[in-house]
């Protein structure tokens, strides 16, 4: 209870902060673009409660760019994307370098895992900009020859025509935004390509990176039944690689295709017919020998994506670009704790954060122990097939355990006895039946988390610095 | 009257919430004049002018000689009508042409202190005036004691009616007789008041008074020549209501010599000044300063002072026979000026008069806070409204799925709604109502319970004591006479809809040529709760409904039990006819399966009668509940809407293995009016949580 209070209203405040607003207001901020924020700075006071975060977790990060620029508006999509209207590319790249730096300097990683290239319609940009951002890594951090480097690509025929140019500039993994094989159903959902532009480009980027390529699939569309759905992941699994991401359509309001349902011209499948079509996907790929290894990606011969698999095992990661997110210490400036950062989310006002202070970054906020230890990775890992092993839990929890903290909950019993969640001597993981459910298991874990977690936590607010 | 709550339901529940906030900071301002001006009407309004308040301090503050107006110099008179057709504005009306207020635009029902009184347009608190009038060269002193209009408020009514020798009996000449004015004719006939039928609002463009008047001989047998045409809004004619009172009104009857004599017809409580007693003096005088003794509790105060009410409080030295005023004499308790008592002079013993029955609540509902935090304010709000309304009983009452609450008596339906709306307006106090019930009486048949009971009639008002069939001769239901008036083009579909709630045809007349007046013998269990709202639509507004109890009758009563999962659950164990069992117990599935979130497993939601399950419906599981995306950008909305779950989950009431939340059991509880609004809420907070999707959460996606 204590805890929950505390949550909210500090998530509230930061907006406020007078902090902030003296941001807002004042153009000149302290410190040189390159080295944001200064150690010790009064803005940002250290708590002494907070327990510093492992070294194991804090030398190293993935690192998401965020490319904002798209061609054209999809009516499912509500994420963060302009469509530009003069050719922004040269000073947008010159930003993603600049913030790239001045963030890696913060953290003070020495060694970047993996890096990937979203959007927006990361593709539309000219290869040198991956090139560059990747230039800038490899200045400052470690980034290995093996590491995955991803980028998210529109199987358009122009993005298909630079798939090998972005190979050759780093870029060892791509993830194609197939999303449907119906021709119609891609024009109805604002696509730009065709299926056979989709399947052009799975076979182009498989003979550039064999074996590391992705398709992503959405299900529950306007329209489609289960039937429909099965031949389409029929003919999609003939062409696709070793990584299958499959999402269920979720209506955002604020979306065209949202507006379109509420006035009634398009309805989406019943949720009996979505579930179903979650089941027999399921089903589908694993005969074919995928295997899924969290609720919504499945792989073969051991392509799962490392970058996404570092999200879920709760690793430090960086966000670069409008509107990324990030949760790394902040090192650099003396910060012993990890933050959740925003980067400004609108292009320009990015642009010209990122060109005063080196960084755009919006909103910090302290992570404490209870929040992003333990609620954060518990969210996180549940959705991995493999749940969350003893070890990888006592990397954020060395005080109490698994067994000690879910062991004597009658919700968890409970939970065990209908056979959706197994606790045992590996650790806590779902069953097949219960990660579809996850949502609805993950409250019970998450009260009795809190129910046994007594720590004087609290979660603060910092100023922008 | 109840469609205008359900429009006050419909304003959004933000801005409704402010609106009653910016009420209670006008109240405390009230507060603060009134301390200074002592002045009881100003206990809870917002909306009096400040004209009244110069009216007081401009008034003549000299003491009135009241020996100037001897018993034939007075008349005591009411103004009784059907809601809307314009008793409010009559007496603003008489108020202005006697001096007692001065005439200015404001003067908009000024006896209408409460802010639900004017925004329902209905009387709910007797209220006095007297008048200085003066006819054919002498001055009278005319006492009007304004009556709640509503039969629910009949104790109101008949207690304001025996200080009374006559009544002005007004009708709307564009309406015509409606079921409120039949009602409150028998009242005043019964009471045998002489009665002035006044047709009011003839200004209107489709007023036709010679329907009227022809409807009044039909209906009353009162002569048409007796009524008298006005416009109150105008003014028109109501100088020659001024001058029917004094002319066919009798005077109270008394003298002067005789013993001091008083009743208590009404009392109200004041925080300063203890109990301030409306008295109608029947026999003698009474001085300031006198020693009086309360007939009932035989208990001996004195009086510190007295007055007129005109209508704000004015002191005089003394009261004598025939006259109406206040009384205040130290006494510190609503309960020691018991309405109906006789007061009289400690040295000069009198019989006591007959006084009143007391009010029998006839409508039960629980009330619980909307957070248990809140019950303590609660209570003190619930305590200081029933300090001015005796006739709601409480009771304590507590359930598992609501916390500690009360069971709380009405009169009637619409004294309920008013309570309900007077706790919102003038305590800002927010209140969980479940559906109102009805007292069922039962016979016992077994010695034990006899005994244990120390009699054999026993009455429930909480479903849980509902004693077994075995034990049980017969029970027993409250009935009510139901008067419709309606256009005769409604009669059929009326005529089902009564059917349907088992109502017996007592009596059919056409008043007019166009419209006919019925009478049925209702259960009253079957007009609590939406009779009169679907009433009113079926004839589109033009039916117009009243009733009165008329005792018990025997009925085939039988107690529904409600299970989630085979689990009884104890607060939703309803008495029903076994006629409508079948119905309610399907609808109150349907709402609990609306209201229960999905779950793991099926979750079987069953109405039953002993172990004879009559109605059902399924919760099925849910099979997929998993968001698609989750990377490092959607973290942070994810977990608020996962901590927002959890703390919903906290709050929940489990039955069995089913996690009931607490709205499930609002909405089956509540009247359907309010769980409209519920419904209507908790869209809200979904469309908020929506809102939540800030756009700033949904960054650092990768796939």
């Amino acid at each position: 209870m204590m805890m929950m209070k505390n949550v909210f209203p500090a998530a509230g405040r930061v907006l406020l902060s007078p902090a902030l607003r003296r941001f807002c207001g004042s153009p000149g901020s302290p410190g040189s673009p390159g080295s944001p924020g200064s150690p010790g700075s009064p803005e940002a006071p250290e708590d002494v409660s907070d327990v510093p975060a492992s070294p194991q977790l804090t030398k190293q990060a993935s690192l998401y760019v965020h490319w904002p620029y798209c061609l054209r508006r999809c009516t499912y999509c509500n994420f963060n994307k302009y469509i530009p209207k003069e050719n922004n590319d040269p000073i947008m790249i010159e930003c993603l370098q600049k913030e790239t730096e001045a963030l890696l300097q913060l953290s003070q990683v020495s060694h970047i895992t993996s890096v990937f290239f979203g959007g927006g319609t990361p593709s539309l940009a000219h290869p040198s900009a991956i090139g560059a951002v990747l230039e800038t890594v490899y200045k400052q951090a470690s980034l290995s020859g093996e590491a995955e480097v991803t980028l998210e690509v529109n199987p358009t025929p122009e993005g298909m025509s630079k798939l090998e140019d972005f190979h050759r500039a780093g870029v060892n993994r791509f993830s194609i935004g197939v999303q449907s094989l119906q021709d119609e159903d891609l024009k109805s959902l604002g696509r730009d390509h065709s299926s056979q532009e989709a399947l052009q480009t799975i076979e182009e980027a498989r003979r550039l990176c064999p074996g590391r390529v992705s398709v992503d699939v959405m299900f529950g569309r306007p329209g489609q039944t289960v039937k429909s759905w099965e031949g389409e992941l029929s003919e999609l699994l003939a062409a696709c690689d070793h990584h299958v991401s499959l999402y269920q359509l979720t209506l955002e309001r604020g979306t065209r295709l949202f507006k379109q349902v509420q006035l009634g011209h398009v309805t989406p499948p019943a949720e009996e017919a979505t579930a179903e079509m979650y089941h027999r996907a399921r089903g589908t790929l694993q005969q074919h020998g995928f295997l899924q290894y969290e609720v919504s990606n499945f792989a073969k011969h051991n392509s799962e994506s490392r970058h996404n698999l570092s999200y879920w095992k709760g690793r430090q990661y960086i966000g670069v670009g409008p509107g990324a997110h990030g949760r790394f210490v902040p090192l650099g400036e003396g910060g012993v704790v990890r933050e959740a950062r925003t980067q400004t989310l609108e292009p320009d006002v990015w642009i010209r954060e990122v060109l005063q202070r080196g960084h755009g970054t919006r909103r910090r906020i302290r992570l404490s122990h209870l929040t992003l230890r333990l609620e954060e990775v518990l969210v996180m890992g549940m959705r991995m097939t493999e749940g969350i092993n003893h070890k990888h839990w006592k990397l954020f929890s060395p005080e109490s355990g698994l067994h000690e903290i879910f062991g004597a909950s009658v919700g968890v019993k409970e939970l065990q006895q209908s056979g959706h969640l197994l606790l045992d001597d590996r650790g806590l993981r779902c069953s097949w039946d219960g990660l579809a459910l996850l949502d609805t298991i993950l409250p019970v874990l998450l009260v009795e988390l809190e129910k046994q977690i007594s720590v004087n936590t609290t979660q603060e607010p910092l100023s922008v610095s | 009257m109840s469609s205008l709550v359900k429009r006050l339901c419909e304003v959004p529940l933000l801005s409704r919430v402010s609106h009653l906030r910016l009420c209670r900071r006008k109240i405390q301002n009230y507060n603060i004049c009134y301390t200074v001006l002592r002045h009881r009407w100003m206990k809870s309004l917002p909306v009096l002018g400040s004209s009244f308040r110069q009216l007081t301090t401009q008034q003549d503050k000299e003491a009135v000689d009241m020996s100037k107006f001897p018993v034939d110099r007075i008349r005591n008179f009411c103004i009784i009508a059907h809601i809307d057709h314009g008793k409010s504005t009559l007496a603003d009306r008489l108020l202005e042409m006697t001096g007692a207020i001065a005439k200015t635009e404001k003067n908009r029902q000024v006896l209408d202190k409460l802010q639900v009184e004017r925004e329902r347009g209905i009387t709910v608190k007797a209220q006095t005036a007297s008048l200085f009038y003066t006819h054919a060269g002498q001055q009278y002193l005319l006492n009007l004691i304004d009556t709640p209009g509503h039969v629910d408020f009949s104790y109101e009514v008949s207690r304001s009616l025996s200080a009374c020798q006559g009544a002005l009996l007004i009708v709307d000449a564009n309406q015509g007789i409606q079921a409120q004015t039949v009602a409150n004719f028998y009242l005043a006939f019964e009471s045998q008041l002489e009665i002035i039928p006044v047709i009011n609002k003839i200004d209107l463009k489709n007023a036709d008074p010679e329907r009227v008047e022809s409807q009044i001989e039909t209906v009353f047998d009162i002569p048409s020549e007796e009524c008298i045409r006005i416009s109150a809004k105008l003014g028109t004619n109501v100088e020659k209501v001024l001058q029917a009172v004094v002319d066919r009104i009798p005077p109270p009857v008394g003298s002067i010599s005789d013993p001091f004599k008083a009743l208590v017809f009404d009392s109200n409580f004041d925080h300063y000044r203890g109990v301030v007693a409306n008295i109608a003096v029947i026999g003698g005088r009474v001085n300031k300063g006198d020693k009086i003794v309360s007939a009932h509790l035989n208990k001996t105060y004195e009086v510190n002072e007295l007055g007129l009410l005109r209508p704000d409080e004015q002191p005089t030295q003394k009261l004598f026979a025939g006259q109406v005023g206040y009384l205040i004499a130290g006494m510190k308790d609503v309960k020691e000026a018991q309405i109906g008592d006789t007061l009289y002079l400690q040295e000069q013993p009198v019989e006591a008069l007959p006084g009143f029955k007391p009010a029998k609540a006839m409508v039960f509902a629980g009330m619980y806070p909307m957070d248990q935090s809140e019950y303590p304010a609660l209570r003190s709000a619930i305590e200081r409204l029933t300090l001015n309304d005796s006739s709601v009983t409480v009771q304590k009452d507590s359930s598992l799925a609501l916390g500690a609450g009360w069971r709380l008596g009405f009169l009637g339906l619409l004294h309920m709604e008013v309570f309900n709306q007077r706790l919102e307006q003038e305590y800002n106090a927010s209140v969980i109502v479940t559906a109102p019930t009805v007292p069922y009486k039962a016979v016992l048949s077994s010695a034990k319970l006899i005994k244990e009971h120390g009699r054999e009639e026993i009455t429930i008002v909480n479903p849980a004591q509902f004693p077994d069939k075995s034990l049980v001769s017969e029970y027993l239901e409250p009935m009510v006479v139901g008067t419709i008036l309606s256009p005769d083009t409604y009669t059929g579909k009326i005529m089902s809809l009564c059917l349907s709630r088992r109502a017996v045809q007592k009596n059919m007349v056409y008043i007019d040529e166009q419209r006919v007046m019925m009478k049925y013998l209702f259960p009253l269990n079957e007009i609590v709760v939406d009779f009169y709202d679907l009433l009113k639509s079926l004839s589109s507004g033009y039916a117009s409904f009243d009733y009165e109890n008329a005792g018990y009758q025997a009925a085939d009563l039988i107690k529904m039990d409600f299970l989630l999962n085979g689990r009884p659950v104890e607060e939703l164990t309803t008495i029903v006819h076994r006629a409508s069992a079948y119905s309610t117990g399907k609808a109150m599935c349907e709402r609990l399966k609306e209201s229960i979130p999905r779950q793991l497993f099926e979750i079987a939601i069953q109405a039953a009668i002993g172990s004879k399950v009559i109605a059902r419906e399924t919760i099925k599981p849910f099979r997929k509940n998993v968001l698609a995306k989750c990377y490092g950008g959607d973290i942070t909305r994810k977990m608020k809407l996962l901590k927002k779950q959890a703390e919903g989950k906290k709050k929940m009431r489990r039955i069995g293995n089913v996690d009931v939340p607490k709205d499930a059991f609002i909405n089956v509880l509540k009247s359907e009016r309010h769980a409209s609004n519920v419904g209507r809420k908790r869209d809200k907070q979904n469309g908020d949580e929506n809102n939540t999707s800030d756009p700033l959460v949904r960054r650092g996606m990768s796939k």
